[in-house]
């Protein structure tokens, strides 16, 4: 399982008091990541929808649903833990992603013809560019990320009003074979999910095994200290940026395969689902701690919640409230643990000093 | 401190320099252009109508279809018509064009008001000055206008949708309906009205559910999915707003319930092109925007040449639509919905 390789820097430092052999350990370690918690919850929303309505998994387009419906939210999710994890935040991603979504539909009516991955290549350039006004904003201006992304936020709302006005990209403007990318599967799994799994990976693996990875944890850990020590956090934070704009890019265009329509609110609230995902699954806000994996589960999590809840039968208005609770109960979760652990470590500590 | 202050009282000084520098270009902009529309009309003509539209913003699909409706009926009394508007709908946008007609002594001046208020001074001026003034699509309060031409009825819509359902699922079954926000009040009036008209005329039709997709694609596109799997015996979707209905149809379309679940409601022929050429969704309703320009221009015609004067009970012909009856508060209501379909989706671009 790859939650065994998680890279948690809280659990990882912590001192052993006994060593088993690897094998329990590496167990141990499983049952004991954030990530299990929240792939357990994913497992019993799923167990009990489907109890209640079979066709939640056994039918074609509740299988489809299940894993294509967070796909496009996982891409925007990793990328925000990324920026999370060195202590930033990016609330920009929803206006990010209407942005290039109304883009993507504007090619392909303005350029008539144009190549499927020349929109993909624009889509995900864009995005990265509007990262990189982020994080230039944040890393040289010094100004708190919350603060200048809530601007960009209603700045790339507001070029997108403007650009769109009234006017919509409808499905009938899109291409068939862009628009099949949406919905189509290979294998009876989602291409849209086998894109986000490959992001996935890839922004794992930079993560957990890559000396810049490890220095957006040291970065979040305490900004300070990284400085002092010599790394280069403008750059990383830069990074950081980037990669979450580009991902909120290439949500974009998706966003528009899947769903067709694209006016000028596209995406709107996104931020706060990505953020959301990332909390629940383990990230924590302060940076320096937490997985893109726990990330993604935070987002299949929130999003496999939001479509059990109606077949379950909690009503309309009150299924938000329930989103709500699970936000808090995670951040409360992660606050107990923290605690915990700290006090197990400073035991530890005290353990060696005698 | 007093160095800041004059500061940005210069800064102010030219800020005003060039919000006044923009408001000339706009004016010169405008007047030059309905210089040229009006030329031959208002002045030669004498007994020419001038008939000018102000829809609530140019380049838009809806209004130029309002104007392709209304440049026709102008064509048939044989009046003059020329369009002008602002580029944004903004409230106050309008208020200049109005004067500008005001200005040209046209004989009609038929609005979408972006506001009900805003533009009420400009067009009570041109009412003075002899124009006659009608809106349409949207209304101004009642003391700035003589006629508003509505485009339904609450009764019309939701009986149209009623029809449509009914008719596609063969009279019986389970419905649901996914509408906009909670508290939408077009929305909600429909749906109480398409209640009524369920429970009397149509027993075997059950409404089983009501969802909101807060005229948000996604939100509409994933309440379309989770109806769908927690009523596995739904034979149809109505969804009275053209967000939903783009988004539900888009759901059906790759999904294992085409063809079994009927969706209807009300859509633009541009948002829903595709479905039903694919025959996701076979028809749908909404009112026809070039019909509301046609039948507003005929009014307006009417008005100038002293047939009606706007009050209840006024009766006028509108060429191809017929008679017409002014109803309470100068209100003239177009009719039923349009229903579209496989075979007429071709003729409409808005």
């Amino acid at each position: 399982m790859t939650s065994v390789a998680t890279p948690d820097t809280r659990r990882t430092n912590a001192p052993g008091p006994k060593k088993g052999n690897a094998l329990t350990a590496g167990i141990g370690h499983f049952f004991k990541a954030r990530e299990t918690s929240i792939l357990i919850a994913i497992v019993v929303v799923v167990v009990v929808a489907t109890t209640k309505n079979p066709s939640f998994v056994f039918s074609t387009d509740g299988w489809r649903d299940l894993l294509l419906t967070p796909s496009i939210l996982v891409l925007v999710a990793v990328g925000q833990a990324m920026v999370i994890i060195t202590r930033s935040v990016d609330l920009s991603v929803g206006s990010t992603l209407g942005l290039t979504a109304y883009l993507t539909g504007r090619l392909f009516i303005d350029v008539p013809g144009i190549p499927i991955i020349v929109v993909f290549v624009a889509g995900v350039a864009f995005g990265a560019f509007l990262g990189l006004i982020n994080g230039a904003l944040v890393a040289f201006a010094k100004v708190p990320a919350l603060v200048i992304t809530l601007g960009t936020l209603y700045a790339y709302r507001g070029i997108n009003v403007l650009w769109a006005g009234s006017d919509r990209i409808n499905a009938s403007d899109l291409p068939k074979p862009f628009l099949a990318l949406g919905t189509g599967s290979i294998l009876s799994i989602p291409l849209l999910t086998i894109l986000a799994l490959i992001v996935l990976v890839i922004a794992a693996w930079y993560m957990r095994n890559t000396r810049g990875g490890r220095e957006f944890y040291a970065i979040g850990s305490d900004p300070d200290a990284a400085k002092l020590y010599g790394l280069r956090v403008t750059r990383r934070i830069l990074l950081a940026f980037v990669a979450s704009g580009a991902l909120a890019g290439l949500a974009g265009v998706l966003y528009a395969a899947r769903y067709g329509t694209v006016n000028s609110q596209a995406g709107s609230g996104w931020e706060l689902d990505a953020v959301g995902a990332a909390v629940i699954g383990g990230v924590a806000i302060f940076g320096g701690s937490g997985t893109v994996w726990g990330a993604a589960l935070g987002a299949v999590l929130l999003l496999t919640i939001n479509r059990a809840l109606p077949i379950i039968g909690v009503p309309d208005f009150w299924q938000r409230a329930v989103v709500g609770v699970l936000i808090i109960g995670a951040i409360v979760l992660d606050r107990l643990l923290s605690l915990r652990q700290s006090r197990k470590l400073l035991e530890a500590r005290d353990d060696t000093d005698v | 401190m007093l160095f800041h202050t004059r500061n940005s009282g210069a800064a102010r000084v030219s800020a005003i320099a060039a919000l006044a520098v923009s408001v000339a270009l706009v004016a010169t902009a405008c007047s030059g252009g309905s210089t040229g529309g009006s030329g031959g009309g208002g002045e030669g003509g004498g007994g020419d109508v001038t008939v000018t539209f102000l829809p609530k913003n140019l380049g838009n699909p809806y209004f130029d279809t309002s104007s392709k409706g209304g440049k026709a009926a102008v064509e048939e009394f044989g009046g003059t018509f020329q369009e002008v508007g602002p580029s944004e709908a903004t409230p106050d946008a309008q208020v200049s064009y109005i004067n500008t007609a005001t200005q040209q002594a046209v004989s009609a001046l038929v609005v979408s008001a972006n506001d009900p208020k805003a533009i009420c001074d400009a067009l009570n001026e041109a009412r003075d000055a002899d124009v006659k003034v009608v809106t349409f699509d949207s209304d101004t309060n009642t003391d700035c206008r003589d006629i508003f031409i509505n485009q339904a009825s609450a009764e019309g819509i939701a009986k149209a949708q009623v029809d449509l359902i009914t008719e596609q699922i063969g009279d019986s079954g389970e419905i649901a309906i996914l509408s906009a926000a909670a508290n939408a009040t077009n929305q909600n009036a429909w749906i109480e009205l398409m209640k009524e008209d369920l429970a009397a005329n149509h027993p075997n039709v059950k409404l089983v559910d009501t969802v909101y997709g807060d005229d948000d694609d996604q939100t509409s596109f994933d309440k379309t999915a989770a109806l769908l799997q927690s009523h596995p015996n739904l034979k149809g979707i109505v969804s009275p707003t053209t967000v939903g209905i783009a988004a539900a149809a888009r759901y059906l379309q790759t999904s294992e319930y085409k063809g079994k679940v009927a969706v209807t409601g009300l859509g633009t022929p541009n948002q829903m092109r595709d479905f039903v050429e694919d025959g996701t969704v076979t028809a749908f309703a909404l009112w026809n925007p070039e019909d509301l320009g046609y039948l507003a221009a005929f009014a307006a015609d009417a008005l100038v040449k002293g047939d009606i004067t706007g009050k209840a009970g006024d009766k006028f012909e509108a060429g191809k639509l017929g008679s017409f009856e002014v109803a309470e508060d100068g209100v003239v209501l177009l009719g039923d919905p349009t229903v579209f379909n496989k075979e007429n989706i071709g003729d409409f671009d808005f």
